[in-house]
């Protein structure tokens, strides 16, 4: 028994729309979608005439849509923007090298232009890789962090005035819900702006914050848009799940709870003797921060330092493993000297004491392994000390080194993850290995719910809800 | 003897992965006396057949697809490229040569380890 639209069009509904219950045809209800769209975007005043934006692009269904809408409607209502898509790529083998292939279908398709940034050029990175160093525990913090820096590193490059991601009605509710569950009054207050960013960042615009996720695949299916059903190959973040499942159920019994839950994000009014964490600015990176340094330095130094679990779990924790390894530097750099004395000793006297020789060239040789690749660390800021002492040496080292026949496996050739191995095990002479300060973190760690984040934006259903 | 149903199904938006990749299966059901004799329906219902495919065609991961006996809350439903919310949801009565469409929008929270495809409606 057909319906017909409620538009008056005189045709039969294909859909119910889940914001207001109206039953609508395909035209109607093209209409009505971008036409709200168009009204989120200039009641907010999202855009200037003339603006530059690149739209995050994940090749997944909400990013489709919004670079198709956000193309029809700059020409319908004459906007004036110079659109353009950026990718991220987070280096997840068979998830996203192929999402970004419709990506590309999209720059083709959409007549945009395409940027790509890859974890691997902007943290020596990839996502595989990180996931082979930390597990697929906390993978998501990585993943969220650093996307949501590549972004802005990305907008940067573009020149662009805003970045416009799809996040969508659901993502937004889903978010709230997230952050009352974990008290997260900072993030409660901001996500559900539709434009964020303070000074000296380039804003986030989400323009589909009022367009419920179903619209987005029925308008996806009726204009047939190709998109990437996206599922991350690593494990999602559990409580999201449960939250979005909630969310879900909540939907389907009233369907309106969607945008009263958004409403009550939007309008709730927090305590003034609540303290909220200041914006600052990385003293490393020079991003936006709310901490001396940003999440995504710290994540960076752990992989780099290996003690990959730096960054996931509270900060105290993190100040712990920190001092640890430090002491534990402090304490090669006096063994080093060390070496380096007793080298100089016996190059010039006789060949006594072979053994003793024997192992405080292997210390010398796991020391070399830690100095700091500049590009791929801390933008040099660690402790590079040791290289000046170990190129003084290394001649030496490498005539002693050929002379006991010990393989130059330890070498700073090495890729630093490598050397954070290497490192734990140093220390230990006797082949028991030293633990890795981190492994104990490992499952007593009842991760801080607030660190652990706005994780994925586009494999868990997740948002990131910018600064 | 009731008229065999022939039915398309069309898995998109990752459910397809719950049913080995395939996304159109053209099937027959059998006689619903025969198939559920005390389901307490004559005719064929969207009810009926997700138990049906849960038995014959699902392969994985059953909570991505079901909850209890109904479609999972998240996984769209489109009854002749319509919406399955106007012609009655889990209570509509299958006609004979009906498409039955299911898009998914949930993801999984187990890890998968395999790609997924494009979707092209």
């Amino acid at each position: 028994m057909p319906v017909p639209c409620r538009g008056g069009c005189g045709n039969n509904a294909v859909l119910k729309r889940p914001k207001t219950g109206d039953a609508l045809c395909k035209e109607c209800f093209f209409w009505a979608f971008e036409t709200e769209i168009h009204y989120t975007i200039t009641k907010a005043e999202l855009f200037n005439k003339g603006d530059s934006v690149a739209i995050g692009a994940s090749g997944g269904k909400d990013s489709t849509v919004l670079a198709y809408v956000l193309k029809t409607l700059n020409q319908r209502f004459n906007y004036g923007l110079n659109l353009m898509l950026l990718s991220i790529d987070e280096g997840i083998t068979g998830y996203r090298d192929d999402s970004l292939e419709t990506v590309k279908q999209n720059r083709d398709d959409y007549e945009m232009p395409l940027k790509i940034l890859s974890y691997k050029d902007l943290y020596g990175w990839t996502m595989d890789e990180i996931v082979a160093q930390i597990g697929r525990k906390n993978n998501c913090t990585f993943c969220g962090v650093f996307r949501r820096q590549a972004l802005d590193r990305g907008a940067a490059m573009l020149g662009v005035k805003c970045i416009a991601t799809g996040h969508n009605a659901d993502d937004i509710a889903e978010t709230v819900l997230m952050n009352v569950l974990r008290g997260d009054i900072a993030r409660l207050k901001r996500c559900t702006a539709v434009a964020t960013g303070s000074e000296g960042t380039i804003p986030r615009v989400k323009p589909l914050k009022y367009t419920y996720e179903k619209e987005i695949v029925m308008y996806a299916h009726y204009k047939k848009l190709v998109y990437f059903s996206t599922e991350c190959v690593f494990a999602p973040n559990a409580y999201r799940g449960h939250a979005r499942a909630l969310l879900k159920d909540l939907e389907k019994i009233r369907p309106a709870c969607i945008m009263d839950i958004i409403y009550s994000g939007e309008t709730m009014s927090v305590k003034e003797q609540v303290s909220l964490p200041t914006q600052r600015i990385c003293s490393r990176c020079k991003f936006v921060s709310s901490q001396e340094v940003c999440k995504a330095c710290v994540l960076l130094e752990g992989l780099n330092k290996g003690l990959p679990k730096l960054g996931i779990g509270k900060s105290s924790k993190a100040k712990r493993m920190l001092e640890e390894y430090n002491a534990k530097q402090a304490e090669k750099e006096t063994v080093l000297k060390d070496v380096i004395q007793d080298l100089n000793d016996t190059s010039i006297s006789d060949d006594t004491g072979h053994k003793n020789r024997k192992k405080d060239s292997n210390k010398e040789n796991a020391s070399n392994g830690e100095s700091c690749n500049k590009n791929n660390c801390c933008g040099g800021s660690c402790r590079s000390k040791t290289n000046v002492d170990v190129a003084a040496s290394n001649k030496k080292l490498d005539m002693l080194l050929e002379q006991y026949g010990l393989d130059d496996n330890t070498s700073d050739k090495k890729s630093i993850k490598e050397n954070g191995v290497t490192d734990t095990n140093v220390s230990d002479e006797n082949g028991v290995t030293d633990t890795n300060i981190s492994d104990h973190s490992d499952d007593e760690t009842p991760f801080n719910g607030q660190e652990e984040d706005d994780t994925c934006s586009s494999a868990c259903g997740g948002i990131s809800v910018g600064f | 003897m009731a008229e065999p149903i022939h039915l398309t199904l069309l898995f998109a938006g990752g459910a397809e992965l719950l049913f080995d990749r395939v996304k159109r299966r053209d099937v027959v059901l059998p006689d619903l006396k025969d198939y559920l004799p005390d389901c307490g329906s004559e005719k064929w219902t969207v009810r009926q057949l997700v138990l049906w495919i849960r038995e014959f065609l699902l392969k994985e991961r059953e909570a991505l697809f079901l909850q209890g006996d109904e479609v999972r809350p998240g996984i769209l439903v489109l009854i002749n490229d319509e919406d399955w919310e106007l012609c009655g949801t889990m209570d509509y009565e299958l006609q004979n040569k009906d498409s039955v469409m299911f898009i998914s929008t949930l993801h999984g929270s187990t890890s998968v380890t395999s790609r997924i495809e494009l979707y092209t409606p």
